[in-house]
């Protein structure tokens, strides 16, 4: 592991020292999940690993995407796709402030210097049917974490409870590396013989999906593939448990969550397009809740959600 | 006599829960003490974020014995019975008392019950608080099921007297009671022992832990003062703000930081709400120029850079916020010198106000055609009314307002300002909001008081129009605000509003407003129109008829209970415990509001002031008690003759020296009484009644009105129905209690 007391120098250099606390700590390290999401929240690493009683550490980097917060690479902290570091425990261990504490103190942050505070702030989602309590993490009065105990998952209680935390990659590093405008943060070592700034990798493409989001995207396609993402979901939870080809008990639990997981970026996609009115808004979220907690409901008569236990 | 001190250790409480938990514990832990016998000196408890603790000085150190007596089977009764009864109450055949009852002999057990210790009272008492503990919201965490605001992670609980401390032997959900605790998250030392409160402070203090939320706010405004006034800078007072900071930290540390240049010229309001909702940092001002300087952040420790990496950090945070801020100021001010405020009170049709109500342009053009009438009956122009209404709103259309919602108004005068408005309606876009509140200032500028009024009671009638009026607890479009609001703007300016007429008449605007949008309800709205000699294919040229003049009688208020009726009985209500606050007993409201014209809340409130002024008087007293025995007199007597007594009373007829006296009292202050009615001027009327008081005593002392003679007695009946016609044309007195 790197020398935590040394200052990182780049994005990926506190990335991965991040991976390297958290593995240190015990936690799997798991990859992205392979699909659009708006958060860490989402990957079925914490979504679905959160409920029922098997016990799970588990870290990862998510990109994430929120059509809506498109700036074309001009705002110096916003992004419709960034990075989310997630980690999620389970049962939260007792000293989980502690561990927290350690992972800044990892990527450079002296606790000696700085003034760490813990600020009420209840996380629910709406979309997943979850809510827990806990609070933003403030370093000298900058948000840069959320931590969270969970309580209700896809309208499950967890039980035992997950400790979750989420850390807003870009912003933490911006912070760490002081820097004042996100297209200015160099990506990996800035001594390296191609030394690259995160605009070098992420200028053009938000530029381009912001337009997209913002413009192009055909509502129409989108609208037909939020029915069909829906459909399925559904179809998929309505096969019998037991498979007829292998005899089986095979629940399909994760490949219907995939098909809520389109549903939910569809919709985000489609308030970007600005085509959802405050009316219907309320009524999409409510579907994608529908299948959220359908697919929380088939996870949990699964081994992994704790059926055979 | 043992010291009891009890220490709930737990990762971060919200802010906004500490006080009212420490609050809970002790009370509950001293009510749950008591009834078990437990009595103590003193108690008193305190929070920080990570701590609750409680101190209870002169615990007694067991509960008393009691003795209980219990009633057992009749002397003589089955063996068995007996028996059973020894068995139930734990005592000794010896132990039972043969008493004589109304139904004979009957024995009776005594039962003692003896006390318990100190420890096993507090180990109950302290988990049953625990487990019931109200927190306003509450989790669960790792694998256990113990609810807390957040993780529990140790509990102190100790019993100290001369011999010594110790613990007090509790377990909840696998923690066990002890006697440790720690400082400071980040400067504190550790775990260490404590043996009661004093030490416990002590050590706290030593790691750096203010225990003391009051000591912890004094701390912060102290020393916030201090950096302020060495740079002859003065902070920004906001108590709200002091209590929730001093509940973010243990160990509060001062730091005073700029404002970059490039920021100090938005306005202040929007620096002091930016740094205060995001941020929770105090403002600093520079008293000469009004202008927010610099910033106050608090932070929860020492460091070796006294704060430098701190201040930087925050100062950094802040910039971005600011920037933000700016970004919105200055493409609203690009709006509103472009387009004007109409321009930027356009989008309002697409915003919903309520689904029954319309759109917020809809409500817009509600107000100003109100305003327009109400501005002459308030000393204003009613073109300027009827401008200041049309763009009072705009403001919810500014980036500004969206981010900070709590700005409106205020972003609606700076914006007005820029727009080139003038000659009151900057002033009214912000003012017609107010009263807020009992507490809130209330606008006296005519432009001002215009919109205000004409914008509550445009909410008030439609509410009350679609029946979505308070009820209990729940008013969620803060309507009891809004009436209030109307009361304080009536009485402070002196009004004289026909309020019945103009709320019969909005209503009517708001029937028309549904009309054009051709809801569901239409055909209703239409009947109820017609019923109202309203053409209702021809609204659009309806007018308001209460500005011309014509009174609220004529639209039938008196007969009509619900509707408009009731809202003025709500707005009567308002008025009384408005008025109760100033002293003034509410059935001396009760006596005026029987009054005609009684929608005329200036009036009223004039009329009600003088009454409870003179009935504050020794001639005031005494003219009620005359009133009443007069009326009381009269009363019986007109129910055993069957007629009123009105008139006809004549002093040729009189016989006594003091009925020709009260004669001549009553011709003497009839006319000055009538004359100061006609001006309104309750005090002078009073006074004219105050001179009848003497004539009258002296007549009641003298003269047996139920004479022997019929013609006598007719005609002091009617003398006293002219007392009682004149009493009764200031405020109906009947309705005093005695």
């Amino acid at each position: 592991m790197a020398d935590s007391t040394a200052k990182p120098r780049s994005f990926q250099e506190i990335i991965l020292r991040l991976q390297g606390y958290w593995a240190a700590k015990g936690c799997a390290i798991l990859q992205p999940y392979d699909m659009e999401v708006g958060a860490g929240t989402f990957h079925p690493g914490t979504t679905l690993r959160s409920l029922g009683t098997q016990p799970w550490a588990a870290a990862y980097v998510q990109p994430s995407r929120r059509p809506t917060d498109g700036r074309y690479g001009e705002n110096p902290n916003r992004l419709q796709h960034y990075y989310q570091y997630q980690v999620l425990i389970k049962p939260s261990p007792p000293d989980l402030q502690d561990l927290y504490l350690g992972s800044l103190r990892a990527i450079g942050i002296d606790m000696e210097l700085h003034d760490i505070r813990f600020v009420e702030d209840d996380w629910e989602s709406p979309t997943l049917g979850a809510w827990g309590l806990g609070w933003e993490v403030w370093c000298d009065g900058m948000e840069v974490s959320q931590f969270t105990y969970f309580q209700q998952v896809g309208g499950h209680d967890c039980a035992p409870v997950s400790g979750e935390l989420t850390y807003g990659l870009e912003r933490l590093a911006m912070y760490v590396l002081g820097v004042d405008h996100v297209m200015d943060m160099p990506f990996n070592d800035p001594d390296a013989p191609i030394a690259l700034k995160y605009g070098d990798v992420f200028r053009q493409t938000e530029e381009e999906y912001s337009r997209w989001n913002f413009d192009v995207a055909n509502t129409e396609v989108l609208l037909r593939h939020f029915e069909e993402a829906e459909a399925e979901c559904e179809a998929i939870l309505a096969q019998p448990a037991v498979d007829p080809k292998t005899g089986k008990r095979i629940i399909m639990a994760h490949p219907a969550y995939d098909q809520c997981i389109k549903a939910s970026h569809i919709f985000n996609l489609l308030d970007a397009r600005g085509v959802i009115s405050v009316t219907e808004r309320q009524a999409y979220i409510g579907r994608v809740r529908t299948l959220a907690k359908k697919c929380a409901d088939a996870f949990v008569q699964t081994d992994a959600g704790g059926y055979a236990a | 006599m043992p010291d009891l001190l009890i220490e709930l250790f737990s990762e971060e409480i919200p802010a906004r829960m500490q006080a009212r938990a420490a609050d809970d514990l002790r009370k509950r832990m001293t009510d749950g003490m008591v009834e078990a016998g437990l009595t103590y000196a003193h108690a008193r408890a305190y929070a920080t974020p990570r701590r609750l603790t409680l101190a209870v000085e002169g615990l007694l150190d067991k509960s008393p014995t009691v003795l209980e007596e219990r009633k057992g089977p009749k002397v003589g009764a089955p063996e068995k019975a007996v028996e059973g009864f020894l068995r139930g109450a734990g005592v000794p055949r010896e132990a039972l008392e043969e008493r004589e009852t109304p139904k004979g002999a009957v024995y009776f057990a005594m039962i003692e019950k003896p006390g318990r210790p100190a420890d096993e009272i507090v180990a109950e008492v302290l988990e049953a608080v625990v487990r019931g503990f109200p927190w306003p919201k509450s989790m669960r965490w790792g694998a256990g099921s113990l609810r807390w605001v957040r993780p529990l992670h140790s509990i102190l609980c100790i019993l100290s007297d001369e011999e010594g401390a110790r613990t007090v032997p509790l377990e909840i959900d696998g923690i066990a009671a002890g006697d440790t605790t720690e400082g400071h998250r980040f400067v504190g030392s550790g775990r260490f022992a404590v043996s009661g409160f004093e030490d416990y402070a002590v050590r706290l203090k030593r790691d750096k832990v203010m225990l003391d939320a009051v000591e912890r706010a004094d701390h912060i405004h102290n020393d916030a003062q201090t950096l302020a006034f060495a740079r002859g800078l003065e902070v920004v007072e906001d108590t709200a703000l002091l209590s929730e900071v001093a509940g973010l930290v243990e160990w509060p540390v001062v730091l005073m930081g700029d404002i970059e240049a490039q920021f100090l010229d938005l306005p202040p309001e929007v620096l002091q709400t930016s740094m205060k909702e995001h941020q929770k940092f105090f403002s600093v001002r520079n008293p000469k120029t009004g202008r927010i300087e610099k910033f106050i952040t608090v932070a929860n420790r020492e460091t070796a850079d006294h704060g430098a990496t701190i201040l930087a950090g925050n100062q950094k945070v802040l910039a971005a916020r600011l920037s933000d801020a700016k970004f919105f100021w200055e493409n609203d001010l690009r709006v509103v010198r472009g387009v004007g405020l109409e321009g930027m009170a356009a989008g309002l049709s697409d915003v919903t106000f309520h689904n029954k109500l319309g759109s917020q342009a809809d409500r817009v053009a509600r107000i100003e055609a109100l305003a327009r009438e109400i501005a002459p009956l308030v000393g204003a122009k009613p073109d300027l009314a009827a401008e200041a209404a049309r763009v009072c709103k705009a403001d919810l259309q500014s980036e500004m307002v969206g981010e900070f919602p709590e700005l409106q108004g205020v972003m609606g005068r700076y914006y007005a300002e820029a727009a080139g408005h003038d000659d009151g309606v900057p002033e009214a876009c912000e003012m017609h909001y107010k009263p807020l509140g009992p507490g809130d200032a209330v606008p006296s500028d005519p432009v001002s008081v215009s919109v205000a009024l004409a914008d509550k009671i445009d909410t008030l009638t439609g509410f009350w129009w679609i029946d979505e009026r308070p009820t209990g607890s729940r008013d969620p479009f803060a309507l009891r605000r809004a009436a209030l609001g109307v009361v304080r703007l009536i009485i402070a300016n002196q009004i004289r509003l026909p309020l019945f007429a103009v709320f019969f008449d909005h209503e009517s605007y708001h029937m028309a407003t549904a009309l054009i949008q051709q809801g569901a309800e239409t055909e209703t709205i239409k009947t109820d129109l017609v019923k109202r000699g309203i053409d209702p294919d021809n609204v659009k040229d309806w007018k308001p008829k209460f500005s011309k003049g014509i009174e609220s009688s004529q639209y039938g208020y008196g007969q009509e209970e619900a509707g408009m009726g009731a809202l003025l009985a709500f707005l009567h209500d308002r008025l009384k415990v408005h008025l109760r606050d100033e002293g003034i007993r509410h059935d001396v409201i009760d006596a005026c509001l029987a009054m005609p014209g009684n929608d005329d809340l200036t009036l009223l409130d004039k009329r009600a002031r003088a009454l409870s002024d003179f009935l504050g008087t020794d001639d005031g007293e005494n003219l009620v008690l005359g009133f009443r025995r007069a009326n009381n007199i009269l009363v019986q007597a007109e129910e055993k003759d069957g007629v009123e007594y009105s008139f006809g009373a004549d002093v040729k007829f009189a016989e006594d020296d003091t009925e020709k006296a009260l004669f001549a009292a009553l011709d003497a202050q009839e006319g000055p009484i009538s004359k100061a009615m006609e001006a309104e001027d309750f005090a002078a009327a009073m006074a004219g009644m105050a001179a009848l008081r003497a004539p009258m005593d002296a007549f009641f002392e003298a003269v047996q009105v139920n004479a022997e003679n019929e013609v006598v007695r007719r005609n002091r009946l009617n003398l006293l129905a002219r007392i009682r016609d004149i009493c009764l044309g200031v405020a109906d007195l009947r309705q005093l209690e005695g």
